[in-house]
C-alpha cells in the first residue's frame, strides 16, 4: 500500500536521508523510530508529499507521490497548530470533506461518527482552545479518520501530551485501527510506544538516515497497557530496540 | 453605580476645569462649554449635517475602502512570496514614511480640488498601516496549519484571510484613525464643504463657539468610528482575543 523506495533527501548539500527502503501492507500499523535528529519528520513530510525528495520514490497504492496525495491524513505532533483556531471542533473534522464536495447528508454522518469514536461526541461546538491538548489531538485524530484516507500518517502525535493521556490515546488508535484497517504510519521517538502500537518497528540510524533493522512485533495481536507491557517477550523487543539506538548514536 | 462614576467621571471632571478655566480666563477664544454646546446643537442639528459631515464622512470611507483593497490587494501576494518581498518592502517603508498631508498640493496638481482629491489623499495615508499588516500577517502564517491545508485539500485561501485577520485588522484600526486626520486635512486645503472646511471657516469668521463645536464633532465621530470598529474586531477575531487569554 506504501512503498518508500531509496529515499533519500540533502539540504543544501547536506545530507539529512541517505536511503530508506520500507514498505506497508495494507491494513499494517508500522512504528518508525530512531534517535532524535534523525530524520524522522523529513521522511514523514516525503512521504507526505509535503517535502520533494532528492532522490528515490514514495508510492501510495501503487501512485507516485508527487505532492500530497489525496488518500493520505496526517496526524501532527503539534495539535495546537494544526487545528483551524477559528473554527469549531465539528467544522475543523468538517472543513476538509466540504472541500471535497461530500454531500452535506454524508458528510454530517462521517462528522458525527469520528467524533464519537474519538470520545467527543458531547462537545461539537466547542473551539479547539476550549480544550485540553489531548482532547485536541483526538479531534485531530477525528478529523484524519472523517477523511477516511487508505494511509494514515502520525508524526510524533502523543511527544506533547501527558503520560497518562498519551496511554489513553495510544489504546485509542489501536481500537481505531482494528476497527477501520487503516494502513498506518506512525513515527515516534518513544520505543516503549513503537513497540506497543506496532505490528513492525522500522528502527532508524542517526542522520544520515539508513534503516537499521525492520523488526516484527511478535506480540498478541491483542494490546494492553498493563498485561501487554508485562509480558516478557515486550521487554525483550524493547531491549532490543533499545540497544540499536543505543548502537545508532555511537556510532556518529 | 460605579460604573457610571468609572466611565463619566474623568469626562464630567475635564468639562468642569474647562468651565473653571474659561470663567476665570475670561478669554474671547476660550468660551464656556454651555455656549458651546449651544452652539453645537444650532449649528450641527440640522441642514450642516447633510452639507458638511455627510460628506466628510463619505470621502472617509470611499477612501477607506479603496485602501483596504489595494492593501490587502497587495499584501497577499507580497507576503507569499520571499522574492517578491524582498524587492519591495524597502521601498514600501520609503512610502511609508512620507507624511501624507505633504502628498496634497501634488495630488491638487495631478487631479484637481474635486472629490477625487480628497479621496487620493486619504487613500494615499491609509493604505500603508493595512498593506504593511497584511504582509507581516501573511508571512507569519502557522506552517503547521499551511501543511494541513495542502494534505486534507483545504483552500490556501481559507488559512491566508482568516489567519491573517488578527494583523489586518490591527491595520485597518491604524489606517481608521490616519484616516480621520487626512479626511480633515484635505478639506482645509481647498474645499468647499466638510468638517475640516467649516471649521476654518468658523475660525476665520470668529465664529469661536461653532468652531470648538465642529472640533468636538469630529472627536466625537472619531470616538464613534473606533467603539464601531472594535465591535467589529471583537466579533471577527473572537478565536484570537480567547485563544491569548
Amino acid at each position: 500500500m506504501l512503498e518508500i523506495t531509496g529515499l533519500k533527501k540533502e539540504y543544501g548539500g547536506r545530507e539529512a536521508v541517505r536511503d530508506l527502503t520500507f514498505s506497508l501492507d495494507r491494513g499494517e500499523l508500522v512504528c518508525v523510530v530512531g534517535p532524535s535528529g534523525c530524520g524522522k519528520t523529513t521522511l514523514l513530510r516525503c512521504v507526505a508529499g509535503l517535502l520533494p525528495a532528492t532522490a528515490g520514490t514514495v508510492s501510495v497504492a501503487g501512485e507516485r507521490v508527487s505532492g500530497p496525495p489525496p488518500n493520505m491524513a496526517v496526524v501532527f505532533q503539534e495539535y495546537g497548530r494544526s487545528l483551524f483556531p477559528w473554527l469549531t471542533v465539528r467544522e475543523n473534522v468538517e472543513l476538509p470533506l466540504k472541500e471535497r464536495r461530500i454531500a452535506r447528508i454524508f458528510r454530517e454522518r462521517l462528522v458525527f461518527d469520528s467524533l464519537a469514536a474519538v470520545g467527543l461526541g458531547d462537545v461539537p461546538g466547542a473551539y479547539p482552545w476550549q480544550l485540553s491538548g489531548g482532547m485536541q489531538q483526538r479531534v485531530a485524530i477525528a478529523r484524519a479518520i472523517a477523511y477516511e484516507p487508505q494511509v494514515l500518517l502520525m508524526d510524533e502525535p502523543f511527544a506533547a501530551v501527558d503520560a497518562q493521556t498519551r496511554a489513553e490515546l495510544e489504546d485509542l488508535i489501536l481500537a481505531l485501527w482494528q476497527r477501520l484497517g487503516t494502513t498506518t504510519l506512525f513515527v515516534t521517538h518513544d520505543i516503549d510506544e513503537a513497540v506497543y502500537l506496532g505490528q513492525r518497528v522500522v528502527v532508524l540510524s542517526s542522520s544520515p538516515t539508513v534503516v537499521l533493522e525492520d523488526l516484527k512485533i511478535d506480540l498478541p495481536a491483542e494490546r494492553d497497557q498493563l498485561t501487554t507491557r508485562a509480558l516478557p517477550r515486550f521487554a525483550d523487543l524493547r531491549g532490543h530496540v533499545y540497544a540499536q539506538i543505543q548502537r545508532a548514536k555511537g556510532a556518529r | 453605580m460605579r460604573g457610571i462614576v468609572r466611565v463619566f467621571g474623568l469626562p464630567v471632571l475635564l468639562v468642569l476645569a474647562w468651565w473653571a478655566y474659561s470663567a476665570v480666563a475670561d478669554n474671547f477664544y476660550v468660551p464656556d462649554p454651555l455656549r458651546v454646546a449651544q452652539a453645537f446643537a444650532d449649528t450641527w442639528f440640522g441642514q450642516r449635517l447633510l452639507d458638511d459631515a455627510l460628506p466628510s464622512v463619505g470621502r472617509l470611507a470611499a477612501g477607506y475602502v479603496v485602501a483596504t483593497v489595494i492593501g490587502v490587494g497587495l499584501g497577499v501576494p507580497i507576503g507569499l512570496s520571499t522574492r517578491l518581498r524582498a524587492t519591495a518592502e524597502p521601498v514600501l517603508e520609503f512610502f511609508r514614511a512620507i507624511p501624507p498631508p505633504v502628498l496634497v498640493p501634488l495630488i491638487m496638481l495631478l487631479v484637481g480640488i474635486d472629490d477625487t482629491m480628497k479621496v487620493l489623499v486619504i487613500v494615499s495615508g491609509c493604505v500603508w498601516p493595512i498593506l504593511l499588516n497584511t504582509v507581516e500577517g501573511v508571512r507569519a502564517l502557522d506552517e503547521v496549519l499551511a501543511d494541513t491545508c495542502r494534505m486534507y485539500g483545504i483552500s490556501r485561501w481559507h488559512l491566508i484571510l482568516r489567519g491573517a485577520s488578527p494583523q489586518i485588522m490591527a491595520g485597518l484600526r491604524q489606517s481608521l484613525s490616519v484616516g480621520i486626520i487626512l479626511m480633515v486635512i484635505s478639506e482645509m486645503f481647498a474645499s468647499s464643504s466638510g468638517l475640516g472646511f467649516t471649521i476654518v471657516l468658523f475660525q476665520r469668521g470668529f465664529q469661536i463657539a461653532e468652531m470648538w463645536s465642529g472640533i468636538l464633532l469630529l472627536g466625537l465621530l472619531g470616538f464613534a468610528l473606533s467603539t464601531a470598529f472594535r465591535w467589529l474586531e471583537r466579533r471577527i477575531l473572537f478565536w484570537h482575543w480567547s485563544n491569548r487569554a
